[in-house]
């Protein structure tokens, strides 16, 4: 139900962000999906690839500073209507979205959500019916 | 007599003979290195002779001594004995200019060797111990001042000297080694090496007690070393300049080292100012021998950091504790007024679980004011949320400020990308001279 994102600090200095992809490739890690939130300092690279974990390990390994969290990824069409109608779910039963960002594989379409309350997601994605892609899912990808 | 002290009516002196005895060999010492071309230049020019002294206090208006002084007089200029008295000589590696030449009579080798055995023998070595030095032998003065002070003592003494990992470990079996002296970076290095042999430094040596110094490390990694080998370690501080090792040491309180102050008169100044410090605060340790004929030192600056820490120590010595070195008074920059030690900020910054352990500390002008920016590399993230790094930044900046009175700019940046020289850590940049 939750999949497993990468968070990764990145210092705004000019190839940074490169010589973090490079790690992530030589270990033969494939991203699915990845934002760059920053501030004039820092940002925040978040990730979704094929096996979290993994990658998580490699990064440690290389004196990154990273860290793995929980997210989950509702399947949707590509519809601005339907993007909506998925995330007023969770705005219905009290539970604010930090951040939000999307890919899609084919037709298909994936929001990734970070909520306030990760405990509680489960519970909502069964009573509203949403789909959700797994850890599995990904690796199949 | 107390088992625990070497020589009891020494180290439990009242405060009171102690400073009549310091006075009176700081009358001695006086009139010593007046005997020496450089004293009686720089002395005796200024009309200072033994009878300047009435007071510990009056030491305060004689000139200081530094380490060019030392250079400069290369290398017997300082030497107040006739040569036929000097029995030995240790030099330091001049990296940079003239050496620095310490010369002993029979005499200072005596006192030389007592002190260390007194070091010792406070933290329970005795005459039964096997005592292994790893130090360098030849002008290291860690090799010979351990030598002959644990064999003052009556321990059997092995002049393992430095390197050879694997000798080191069957020395200490076969030999049944129970105390050894090392830099703590090589008490880390013999134990990985006892590791992959199979070795138990717990049951298959009969260690017992390490002696640990001449490289700065954190109350962590001493902690680290007693559990790993299951030992006591004590901290040993000691320079060439002051003979070598056994300047001053730990008790078994381990809590501050004990200066012998029947030997030296210590001070702790300002370096800007040249001024006292209170007892307590930081500042450069100024050491005056009282002890040593062939060279004697008035007020030499040994540009070591620390602080005299106030109180009695439970053991029972009365010789005051200075505290573990942790910078070099060159390191001191000063920014609106203020005094700051790196070992300030760095203090702070590692009660920071969330950081790592390089950080840059860059001082530079913008627009008319000096500003101190601090860059210190981030641990493993442990947030995906700007708000908690932001929170972050601003109580290391709140606590920073607490501790040096000037608000720095804090920045996090990614590890292992802080400037090193020959693998050493650079902390401060002062940018302000270059423009
Ligand atoms: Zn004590």
């Amino acid at each position: 139900m939750l999949i497993k994102q990468l968070s990764v600090f990145l210092e705004n200095k000019s190839g940074r962000l490169n010589e973090v992809l490079d790690i992530l490739g030589r270990a033969d890690i494939r991203i699915i999906a990845a934002t760059v939130a920053d501030t004039s300092e820092y940002g925040i690279l978040r990730l979704i690839t094929t096996d979290t974990a993994a990658a998580y390990m490699e990064l440690k390994n290389n004196q990154v500073s990273a860290q793995q969290s929980d997210v989950v990824a509702i399947t949707c069409d590509s519809s601005a209507a339907d993007f909506a109608a998925k995330i007023s779910c969770f705005a219905r039963e009290g539970l604010s979205v930090e951040y939000m960002y999307c890919f899609s594989v084919g037709d298909k379409a994936f929001l990734i959500l970070r909520t306030s309350d990760n405990a509680r997601v489960p519970e909502l994605v069964s009573r509203y019916g949403l789909q959700t892609i797994t850890e599995h899912d990904l690796s199949l990808l | 007599m107390d088992e625990r002290y070497f020589q009891p009516e020494i180290e439990t002196m009242g405060r009171h003979d102690l400073e009549a005895l310091q006075l009176r060999r700081l009358k001695e010492s006086i009139g010593a290195a007046l005997r020496s071309p450089f004293y009686r230049t720089r002395y005796g020019g200024a009309g200072i002779t033994p009878d300047s002294i009435r007071t510990l206090d009056d030491l305060r208006r004689l000139p200081f001594t530094t380490k060019d002084d030392l250079r400069g007089n290369y290398p017997f200029g300082l030497v107040a004995v006739p040569m036929d008295r000097v029995v030995r000589l240790h030099s330091s590696s001049g990296t940079t200019g003239n050496p620095t030449v310490i010369c002993h009579s029979r005499h200072d080798l005596d006192c030389w060797a007592n002190r260390v055995a007194r070091c010792l023998y406070m933290v329970g070595v005795r005459d039964t111990d096997v005592f292994q030095n790893t130090s360098g032998y030849g002008m290291f003065t860690g090799g010979l001042g351990f030598q002959y002070g644990a064999e003052r003592l009556g321990a059997l003494t092995v002049p393992a000297a430095a390197g050879n990992t694997v000798r080191q470990i069957k020395f200490i079996r076969d030999f049944g080694t129970t105390v050894i002296h090392a830099i703590p970076s090589y008490v880390f290095r013999l134990y990985e090496v006892m590791r992959e042999s199979g070795i138990s430094p717990q049951t298959d040596t009969r260690l017992r007690t390490l002696v640990i110094g001449a490289e700065p490390h954190t109350e962590a990694q001493r902690r680290k070393i007693e559990e790993s080998l299951g030992v006591k370690a004590y901290n040993s501080f000691g320079m060439s300049e002051m003979s070598g090792p056994g300047v001053a040491f730990e008790c078994p309180e381990q809590d501050g080292l004990h200066i012998w102050e029947d030997s030296y008169i210590v001070e702790i100044i300002d370096p800007q100012t040249l001024e006292p410090v209170p007892d307590g605060g930081i500042g450069e340790l100024v050491l005056t021998t009282l002890d040593r004929e062939a060279m004697p030192l008035i007020r030499y600056r040994t540009r070591d950091l620390t602080r005299i820490l106030p109180g009695e120590c439970p053991c029972g010595r009365t010789h005051r504790r200075i505290d573990r070195i942790k910078g070099r008074s060159d390191d001191m920059f000063i920014v609106k007024g203020v005094n700051i030690f790196p070992m300030q900020i760095e203090k702070i910054l590692m009660q920071f679980r969330e950081l790592g352990t390089d950080y840059l500390i860059t001082v530079d002008t913008v627009g008319n004011n000096d500003e101190v920016m601090v860059e210190v590399e981030l641990g493993d993230l442990f947030t995906d949320d700007y708000s908690q790094l932001q929170r972050l930044t601003r109580e290391i900046t709140r606590q920073l400020k607490d501790e040096i009175l000037v608000t720095p700019k804090v920045k996090l940046v990614d590890r292992g990308t802080l400037p090193k020289t020959d693998g050493k850590a650079i902390r401060v940049k002062d940018l302000r001279n270059n423009r």
